[in-house]
């Protein structure tokens, strides 16, 4: 990993849809180069995979997001590990961190509907073992997600000229 | 006229920095409103002053040698008026910015041009300057790295033209508005070459580099007594700079190098994609080592810079500036700022190439 890889990382992480022909002309390398090294970042898993930041709620399927924080007891031998892992697996669970504070485990779940939500947690998520408590806040609106903003904001008048 | 892509904007694209803006707003907020010394903020000044220390190595006393002023245009004129007497004789490195050959007859000198060829890169031809000094001659100005056309002095490039200076006496007046934007290597402050600083009065701000020039805060760096002359006119003319601005412009230095930082890079991108497409479509261009301008050549296709622009403006809606706005030199030449998103880079290039195509 050295600056050209971190460089290519910054450049496909705002925008993976550009061709490797443009990013070459951009970033000074030869477009084979290019194309190697963004190779070689997915196969060593630093690129995960290319995905597009959706704002879902313009596009008004009436999914319900909510960030859920978990107090777990940890294990011993493995911590927090293999229960976050057992709760990676679900579907609904679409993020998943270990954090300090209060809570251990903060989850970000999607479901159709409020309801769908909550029968997720109570049925699935809390019942589960070594979880000692859950709180449940449902994400009423997006502002911003993975340093894209959500609002609208006004275009700026500038002079058509300038020197 | 609607639906232009306009690459005639002699500024960035990027809103201020939030940190920036959101400082200021707080500052308003608490009642900081009122003047400021003539000189500016104590506290934007030693911080300043630290600033062009650790990032150029160039030391100016916060209270004795540094006034910030309503942007570089205003330490520009007074920089001017302080060494400028009746028929002197001024020279300007060209292609240059607009405002230095007005600026130099308001007050009351003659305006000389010094041309800059692309052959040379855009850079100040050390036997071309010794050519063109008089007796008369006062003072040069220059700008690098330079709008229009992006051209740089390296610090043997400066110290070529060091001993010409330094035999002839002049004051070099050096506008170094858009040191920040520097691609390949860092720039040199022209008063770091031996025996330039006692006869250099350098001006800088913080619109090119923090996307704030509507906050018009610029600085006039300079030794006592030149700075002292300086100081007199603002003090007159200007009182302070705007103190919201000056707030706005200490928060940049503090905190918003990595804004900086990645503007910075985002305009190189886009310099490396535009100056390539340029190329390819058959308009030849040195690449620019800074600022956010490239400067192609537009002689091969028979018209002039000024027709060129119109033509290009009407029939595939495009804005460039023609290169003879900007003095000697820049004829056969158009500006292209590329402070632009690349997607509309990529639109001008479709653009330009569809009408060169056309001719």
């Amino acid at each position: 990993m050295d600056e050209k890889d971190l460089e290519l990382l910054r450049i496909l992480e705002e925008n993976s849809r550009l061709s490797t022909d443009e990013i070459a002309t951009m970033t000074s390398l030869a477009e084979a180069e290019v194309a190697r090294r963004i190779g070689a970042l997915e196969a060593a898993q630093v690129i995960m995979r290319y995905s597009t930041v959706v704002n879902w709620e313009k596009a008004g399927n009436g999914e319900v997001s909510a960030i859920i924080e978990l107090k777990v007891s940890p294990e011993r031998d493995f911590g927090y590990d293999r229960i976050a892992e057992r709760l990676s697996r679900f579907r609904q669970v679409r993020s998943l961190r270990l954090i300090t504070g209060t809570y251990d485990l903060q989850l970000i779940v999607t479901g159709k509907n409020m309801q769908d939500v909550s029968r997720f947690v109570s049925e699935h998520v809390a019942p589960m073992d070594r979880i000692r408590e859950t709180a449940t806040h449902i994400i009423m609106k997006s502002y911003k997600e993975n340093g894209n903003t959500f609002f609208e904001q006004p275009e700026t008048e500038r002079l058509p000229i300038s020197p | 006229m609607d639906d232009v892509v306009s690459l005639g904007v002699g500024e960035p694209d990027f809103n201020t920095p939030w940190n920036i803006c959101e400082s200021s707003i707080y500052s308003i907020e608490q009642g900081s409103t009122s003047y400021t010394s003539n000189r500016g903020l104590q506290t934007l000044r030693d911080t300043l002053s630290r600033y062009l220390a650790q990032h150029y190595g160039v030391n100016y006393d916060s209270n004795s040698e540094m006034v910030i002023t309503t942007g570089v245009s205003e330490a520009l004129d007074i920089a001017v008026r302080a060494i400028t007497d009746p028929g002197d004789e001024i020279l300007i490195a060209q292609p240059s910015y607009v405002s230095y050959g007005p600026c130099v007859t308001l007050a009351g000198g003659t305006p000389v041009p010094l041309r800059c060829t692309e052959k040379d890169h855009f850079k100040i031809n050390p036997d071309t300057l010794s050519e063109q000094v008089t007796k008369k001659t006062k003072a040069l100005v220059i700008n690098f790295p330079n709008n229009p056309t992006g051209g740089v002095m390296t610090k043997s490039d400066l110290k070529a033209v060091a001993d010409i200076i330094i035999d002839h006496d002049l004051v070099l007046i050096s506008d170094e508005v858009y040191a920040e934007l520097t691609y390949e290597g860092s720039h040199c402050v022209a008063a770091t070459v031996d025996g330039l600083w006692e006869r250099t009065i350098t001006l800088n701000g913080f619109s090119k580099a923090y996307a704030m020039t509507g906050w018009r805060i610029g600085y006039l760096c300079a030794p006592e007594e030149l700075c002292d002359a300086a100081l007199k006119i603002h003090q007159y003319v200007m009182l302070c700079a705007p103190v919201m601005g000056q707030v706005g412009a200490l928060e940049a230095l503090r905190s918003a190098e990595e804004d900086k930082n990645s503007m910075v890079n985002e305009y190189r991108l886009r310099r490396n994609l535009f100056v390539a497409g340029l190329n390819r479509i058959g308009l030849p261009c040195h690449v620019p080592e800074g600022a956010f301008y490239a400067f192609p050549s537009v002689e091969k296709t028979g018209l002039s810079d000024v027709e060129f622009a119109e033509r290009l403006l009407k029939e595939q809606k495009v804005a460039v500036v023609p290169g003879s706005v900007f003095g000697t030199g820049g004829e056969g030449h158009v500006r292209c700022a590329y402070a632009v998103s690349r997607k509309q880079l990529n639109e001008a290039l479709e653009r330009m190439d569809a009408f060169l195509k056309s001719l």
